[in-house]
């Protein structure tokens, strides 16, 4: 039985069964991310053909033309809401990436006070959900006259425990003798910082640009309770907004489609650049 | 004791030694001078960190006392809002809380062991491929809810033209068009399947990560030491190996299991799902928080759910320290 086994394991059998069997499963797996592909592209007619049919016939980008002039309440167009998404992000991703870095960076290499502490209560946040304190969020950002600006987008996000978590596991593994050598040449604990951290984090920096990228993309909290005007908000929420008068009604359904692409692509885009980066970190951020 | 001899230098207003606790002090402020630059880095993060994290919880967990709507002053009541969750709200006891255990119970084991099980497979495939199938089933986690709820709402539509229903009334094995998600007998199953599609996420990502930390002699020693097919290879060697990248991704299971909510309304376009069949407890604490401003009470319940999240992590955390003690 251990024989034929172990004879198994060699030849090929067992992959090609594999294979097999897995990409039938991979390819079901990714039969909503090739409707959303196919669906946005779909016209009118053939939204709600019957029977359905599940790919395009005759692809057409007037889906995206009817979204692009489309304007909701009759005074804030899509345009706004796609400019609010882009620089939220864009600010977000930013100071996301400078404020865990610095913080992860003395986190992993220097002892000092309530180090200790802050390490453990960030694990202990890694559990965490926005949603589960919306409302004392919401007094707070309220409390600070944040609602209805960028920065009560931008600021909640700015705390991601995941993010420095990630950080300190990946950079403590750089060498300490680089760190030192560059101490000896005289470069200042910043010199330190920007020359030598920084540059060999970038694969643990790609990675929380991926996760922090899908996750203020997406986001429609930040839209639904801090920002009471309707020029604040952003995409998602503009998409989410179209999709609940969907499953009763008809109409809108094509701008939907094309704005769920809208959401998607991006973050396609930035994985396929980074996903390389991203299991070369993972492999550093375990929780011992 | 040593003594020294110390030159006394009779200085103006005769200088105490300083008490044990004085010195102290000044060796800890000392220190914390010269760590200056280590908090001025960590500053930026841990001001976010304390107003929209810690504050928020501790605040949850005081206003949770008190009965407050919004407007006037919170003011204390004790435990009540405890004590009403569990005796007397129906909803929650009998809607939120099962379908939130129900919902839990399935996506999350559920979604975690299928996460570690497609991880291995695709780990298995040649090097070449792998990322191809790592990107399909990363992708539907990736697009996240708001997106992928055109899918769902055109998959799961109640009418003919839904692709579900067209599927099995060509089949023959249905009859009528199922009103998937407006019927309460289906809303949270099809929430189920919907949220395990999307439950390949960064968890997924670390394990995949980790099974590539897995020293490949190991498996070798292993062989020789009597592992005979590839499910002890797994038990014995491989999930052991990987428990950090293990331990990471349960909490991220987790935590996306426990903070889903959103999906319901999603899906129904509905705050409350009919029957509130498809009713979690975030879709609770959302219903008093922002429907019927008894923010006092909301608070109770998400206190609640911070901490099933809390003790539920405590038992990830024994489940994987103990099996790497043996």
């Amino acid at each position: 039985m251990i024989a034929r086994l172990r004879k198994l394991r060699q030849v090929s059998p067992f992959q090609i069964v594999l294979v097999t069997v897995f990409t039938a499963l991979a390819a079901f797996m990714s039969l909503p991310i090739i409707f959303i592909f196919s669906h946005a592209f779909k016209p009118k007619n053939e939204l709600f053909l019957f029977p359905p049919r599940f790919l395009v016939q005759h692809p057409t980008i007037h889906n995206f033309e009817v979204l692009l002039l489309h304007a909701s309440n009759a005074t804030v167009p899509f345009t706004r809401y796609l400019f609010n998404s882009l620089l939220v992000v864009s600010l977000t991703l930013f100071s996301v990436i400078v404020v865990s870095t610095m913080a992860a960076y003395v986190l992993a290499k220097y002892k000092f006070h309530f180090k200790g502490l802050i390490l453990s209560l960030i694990t202990l946040s890694l559990m965490f959900a926005p949603e589960t304190v919306s409302i004392p969020r919401y007094l707070i950002i309220n409390g600070l006259g944040l609602n209805n600006t960028y920065f009560g987008h931008i600021l909640p996000s700015l705390a991601s425990p995941v993010a420095v978590f990630m950080l300190v596991g990946f950079i403590s593994q750089i060498p300490n003798d680089l760190m030192e050598a560059a101490r000896i040449d005289g470069a200042s604990h910043l010199g330190i910082f920007t020359r030598i951290v920084l540059p060999l984090s970038v694969p643990a920096v790609a990675t929380i640009s991926i996760l922090t990228f899908q996750t203020v993309w997406g986001d429609v909290e930040t839209s639904t309770l801090f920002m009471q005007k309707e020029a604040m908000r952003t995409l998602p929420f503009y998409v989410n907004s179209l999709l609940s008068g969907l499953q009763n009604n008809v109409a809108g359904q094509n701008m939907a489609a094309a704005a769920g692409l809208l959401i998607f692509i991006p973050n396609l885009i930035i994985f396929l650049l980074f996903q390389r980066k991203v299991l070369e970190t993972m492999v550093h951020s375990g929780i011992k | 004791m040593k003594t020294e001899v110390v030159p006394v230098i009779p200085s103006p207003g005769a200088v105490k030694p300083p008490s044990p606790v004085q010195l102290r002090w000044r060796r800890f402020v000392k220190q914390i001078r010269k760590d200056a630059f280590c908090y001025l880095f960590l500053a930026p993060f841990l001001i976010c960190f304390l107003i929209f994290i810690v504050i928020p919880v501790i605040m949850a967990a005081t206003l949770g006392f008190t009965s407050y709507d919004g407007f006037g002053k919170p003011h204390f009541i004790g435990f009540d809002n405890y004590i009403s969750l569990f005796t007397q709200d129906i909803v929650f006891l009998t809607k939120a809380l099962p379908n939130t255990f129900l919902f839990a119970l399935i996506v999350g084991p559920g979604g975690y062991i299928l996460s570690f099980l497609f991880a291995w497979l695709i780990h298995q495939l040649p090097l070449r491929v792998r990322d191809y199938y790592t990107l399909v089933f990363y992708a539907p986690s990736m697009a996240g809810g708001v997106a992928l709820s055109v899918v769902w709402i055109a998959a799961f539509s109640g009418d003919r033209v839904g692709y579900l229903n067209n599927f099995l009334l060509q089949m023959g094995w249905a009859d009528a068009p199922v009103t998937w998600l407006q019927d309460p007998k289906y809303l949270l199953k099809v929430m189920i399947l919907v949220s395990l599609w999307m439950s390949f996420s960064v968890g997924f990502l670390a394990m995949l990560a980790g099974l590539q930390t897995v020293n490949r002699e190991l498996y070798e020693a292993g062989r020789i030491d009597g592992i005979s097919s590839r499910l002890q290879e797994v038990f014995y060697i491989t999930i052991p190996s990987m428990k950090p990248q293990m331990l990471f991704s349960a909490v991220m299971t987790i935590v996306s299991t426990l903070k889903a909510g959103a999906i319901s309304t999603q899906l129904t376009g509905l705050a409350i799902t009919p029957q509130y069949s498809g009713h979690l407890i975030i879709n609770h604490v959302d219903d008093y928080a922002f429907i019927r401003f008894e923010l006092g009470y909301a608070s109770a319940v998400s206190v609640m759910l911070l901490l099933i999240s809390y003790f539920v992590m405590r038992f990830a955390y024994r489940l994987f320290n103990s099996k790497g003690e043996q």
